[in-house]
């Protein structure tokens, strides 16, 4: 562990994405960009309805069209049960899903994929199969999943891991800290809001695709556009009934995740249609199909209930979810357990605390993981209860804030009670600097002189809101990441890690890692990135782990790496190792004595006690210290017409020491920018059968750079001392802030309070005139 | 049918359907920095130079590219040296996944071919038409802004 700060030389500092060159030329990286002669085409069949029996699928005027290798159904493939989400071993969502089922369970469920010499003639073939389906009632919301006499959606006896399928319930939870009624009955004040958040998708600008060929050794080889490079090779191993050691898996770089590609969404089927006709197979989603077919946030139904004395301290705290997964219970479980596990702890002084909730599956699109994963959801309810709180208490929304959240050296017994999707892990914390992000955010926005002033501009009134978050830094206990250095003799190392970048720039920040503790600059760590066949173990890019996590193994494996280095440098230098210092290159020792790193590597591999310089090591960490994030917005909202415009949004976050300042700011504003959409434009629109009907990025609204206001990140100066060089993560706790922030603002400058999301002119005006 | 088209400054010959789009024509035959975004014309992962102005090459016809002038991502570069948007890409933290970059960088490019000192508000209606998910465009802007000002100092 690292106990105090140091001057770095590589961290912290903005260096220039190593992948970055490729990536502004254009050069061919992505998934798509490489196809070998021969290749299949592969499209998939998708259910017309929401809910129905698959009674017959006559694949044979398929089969005749010209150019067809290859039709798969639920009568010629395998039938494992397993689940999409790309998580660790077992997972802890139920296994729901086949690769093609007697049922399908929302509009664009597989029924059947072909693989044909041309694209066209793939999407023939489509059009040639006959399918008796027998229609079953659909469920279209979670009331609706929850009465009685509802249709059963999963019912199929090999399920594993559903709650209660006969009630459509994935999962369910209820902890509690305290005595949550004797909490109340202590409180002068009480607050209850209901809110509700609506389906919304990730929308990576490349779509999901996979490309499958076989080796010159006839192995599976699968380059795809994943999350989770790991996951895919175990889980497809698992569904085709291919053993592990014939299947390579490949991430290239990948155009954007979110989430979206935490789920193993296609690359069964192309594995499969390379396994049986030992040709390359591509198979990418369509911008529609990604729409339909890929996942989205789950929806949710939250109520909080504050009570707090006239203190301002809060005395108890209910949050009760209710989760709507859609046709699979991907991620159902931890999204629903993060909702609370990651904003409760935050109210730490709140001794009473009950989070409960369901999981319930819809016949709707599939809901998965999305950056943020259920916290985003639980924090609109719980920061608007808060602002509404400090309202009725007659306290300034930050004081408040002050007066309840938790602060380095104190614990939750949340952490405890609630982990991601099982009981979590005692933590005290080690770094919170929320204080000074509420300052610096406060001052920035000018929140004294703006709050409360409802500012006009002709029909427009201005407001500010703030809010405070909190996430966290990997799943403490499960996640593992590992990372493999070598040197070589001109001073340089390949890095080898399973962690996985797609596009988050974590190839560069655990390059600098690498870096400072090998002494040498950016340009001499050569990364090698999520390969299955070369690089060690990562769990893949999700639970805003990367950082904290793949760090830790990288900062490892780099300082045995380090001391092999110094070992070789003493022995050359007849010194003893407490002797030298190694920088810039160079091993210094005793009175002007140098060996220079290329002639350490040298003699370790041609001179003297040969052997290769370099280490493997490991990180499962044992906690999963949270960023904090203090949110300021200005918004602007027209009387007239209900639009509402965000002015300025500005965001103080404490990440510990960002490793790569630039990439950590883009990382938030991004976030904020997604949160933002989230906020006010961005929803699917589903038709009362079910089917999406805005399955567009011209029907469905996310932000473009005519939208976006100015924003402005402020990385508070901070060290977590269980981290890398003292960073925790900061992949996901942006895009949290802008439903709740802006929801305050709104209410700042017009008075009236939403508990929809997104905040459309429409429900804004109506809110105004006060109709529901 | 043939078109002829110079590509990045190499006069090529094609032949072609005609129904084909210019974005699967470039791809096929190997420019791999024109992105699929959605092939519908709202995200501009697509972009190219026509005759000198950036446009989704989702929506052209390749027939319609006979006797044109295209550069795509991969014809910026000179000797070696990237174009002062891409560098400036490079400098802001403007790339995140990338798969956006190009036609972002297209876009940018068209912009200061006719405006040397271009306001935000006119950076941002030139990037309108190129969704991002990573970014929140805020280093964009700010790396279309750098460049500008790069290319005053320092015209190609």
């Amino acid at each position: 562990m690292t106990d105090e700060r140091r001057d770095f030389r590589v961290v912290g500092r903005s260096e220039r994405k190593v992948d970055g060159r490729a990536l502004v030329t254009g050069k061919p990286i992505f998934v798509a960009d490489l196809k070998l002669a021969g290749t299949l085409h592969v499209k998939i069949l998708g259910s017309p309805h929401a809910h129905a029996h698959v009674l017959r699928v006559d694949t044979s005027g398929a089969e005749a069209v010209p150019g067809v290798a290859c039709v798969l159904t639920r009568d010629n493939t395998p039938t494992t049960r397993h689940t999409t989400a790309g998580q660790g071993f077992p997972e802890p969502s139920p296994y729901d899903t086949r690769m093609f089922d007697d049922k399908v369970r929302f509009v664009g469920d597989r029924v059947a994929a072909v693989a044909a010499d041309t694209e066209e003639a793939a999407l023939a073939a489509l059009r040639e199969i006959r399918v008796d389906y027998e229609p079953l009632e659909p469920v279209l919301s979670i009331d609706d999943a929850r009465r009685d006499g509802a249709p059963q959606i999963h019912d199929e006896a090999d399920a594993r891991g559903i709650y209660d399928a006969s009630r459509n319930v994935v999962a369910d939870i209820d902890i509690d800290v305290g005595d949550l009624e004797e909490g109340f009955a202590a409180s002068d004040e009480l607050v209850e809001v209901t809110c509700e958040t609506q389906y919304a998708q990730h929308t990576p600008i490349e779509t999901h695709v996979v490309y499958s060929y076989l080796d010159p050794d006839g192995r599976l080889v699968l380059r795809t556009s994943t999350q989770v490079p790991f996951h895919v090779r175990r889980i497809v191993a698992t569904t085709l009934g291919i053993p592990i050691r014939r299947i390579r898996v490949i991430k290239p770089r990948v155009g954007g995740g979110f989430g979206a590609k935490q789920e193993v969404l296609l690359e069964d089927i192309a594995a499969l249609v390379t396994w049986r006709t030992g040709r390359p197979a591509f198979l990418q989603l369509s911008r529609k199909e990604e729409f339909v077919a890929a996942r989205t946030r789950h929806p949710m139904h939250i109520r909080v209930r504050l009570g707090a004395g006239r203190d301002g301290v809060l005395r108890a705290v209910e949050m009760e979810a209710r989760s709507n997964t859609g046709a699979y219970g991907a991620h159902g479980l931890t999204v629903l357990s993060n909702a609370g596990s990651k904003t409760l702890p935050l109210y730490n002084k709140a001794q009473n605390a009950r989070f409960y909730g369901q999981a319930v599956y819809t016949t709707l699109p599939v809901a998965g993981a999305y950056r943020g994963y259920g916290a985003t959801q639980a924090y609109f309810p719980l920061e608007t209860a808060m602002d509404e709180l400090a309202e009725r208490l007659g306290l300034d929304p930050i004081e408040l804030r002050r007066r309840n959240h938790i602060r380095a050296g104190e614990t939750s017994p949340i952490f405890v009670k609630l982990g991601e999707g099982r009981e979590g892990v005692s933590q005290t914390l080690k770094s919170c600097e929320l204080e000074r992000c509420l300052e610096v955010g406060a001052q920035r926005i000018g929140w004294q002189e703006k709050r409360g002033r409802k500012r006009r501009d002709g029909s427009w009134v201005h407001g500010v809101g703030m809010t405070v978050m909190m996430q966290g830094s990997g799943i403490p206990q499960i996640d593992m990441a590992a990372a493999t250095i070598k040197m070589n003799e001109d001073a340089s190392f390949n890095l080898l890690i399973g962690a996985t970048d797609i596009g988050t720039g974590s190839d560069t920040v655990l390059a600098q890692i690498a870096a400072e503790v090998l002494g040498v600059p950016l340009d001499r760590i050569l990364v090698t990135s999520s390969d299955t066949d070369v690089t060690p173990f990562d769990v893949g890019a999700y639970a805003s782990s990367t950082t904290y996590v793949s760090g830790k193994a990288v900062e490892r494996a780099a300082e045995r790496t380090r001391a092999q280095i110094l070992d070789v440098a003493a022995a050359a230098l007849a010194a003893d190792v407490s002797e030298l210092t190694l920088a810039d290159g160079a091993v210094l020792g005793p009175n002007g004595t140098r060996i220079s790193l290329s002639d350490v590597c040298l003699r370790a591999m041609y001179a003297s006690d040969q052997f290769q310089i370099g280490a493997i090591a490991s990180c499962v960490p044992s906690e999963s210290p949270p960023p904090f994030l203090a949110n300021f917005a200005e918004v602007a909202v027209d009387t007239e017409t209900g639009r509402v415009r965000v002015v300025r949004y500005v965001a103080a976050v404490d990440c510990g020491t960002p490793i790569n300042p630039r990439l950590a700011e883009g990382q938030m504003e991004g976030a904020i920018v997604n949160g933002i959409g989230y906020a006010l434009t961005e929803e699917m629109l589903l038709s009362s059968q079910g089917r999406v009907r805005n399955p567009s990025w011209f029907d469905y609204k996310i932000l473009g750079a005519l939208d976006v206001p100015p924003i402005e990140v402020i990385l508070v100066d901070s060290y977590e001392p269980t981290g890398p060089m003292g960073a925790k993560s900061i992949g996901e706790i942006g895009i949290n802030g802008p439903i709740p922030t802006i929801a305050n603002a709104i209410y700042d400058a017009v008075g009236v309070r939403l508990w929809r999301s997104p905040f459309t002119a429409e429900r804004v005006l109506a809110a105004m005139r006060g109709r529901p | 049918m043939t078109i002829t088209v110079t590509i990045n400054g190499s006069l090529r010959t094609l032949t072609i359907d005609p129904g084909d789009r210019l974005l699967d024509v470039l791809r096929r035959e190997g420019y791999m920095g024109v992105k699929v975004g959605c092939r519908t014309g709202d995200c501009g992962a697509c972009a190219v130079l026509l005759d000198g102005r950036a446009v989704n090459s989702c929506l052209v016809f390749a027939a319609k590219a006979d006797r044109a002038d295209v550069v795509t991502i991969e014809g910026l570069e000179r000797d070696g040296q990237l174009h002062p948007v891409q560098e400036a890409f490079l400098d802001e933290g403007a790339v995140q996944c990338g798969y956006c970059t190009p036609g972002m960088v297209i876009s940018a490019v068209d912009l200061l071919s006719r405006t040397a000192d271009p306001t935000e508000e006119e950076i941002r209606e030139a990037l309108s038409g190129n969704l991002c998910r990573c970014t929140g465009y805020v280093k964009q802007i700010q790396a279309v802004k750098r460049a500008a000002e790069r290319m005053r100092r320092d015209p190609r």
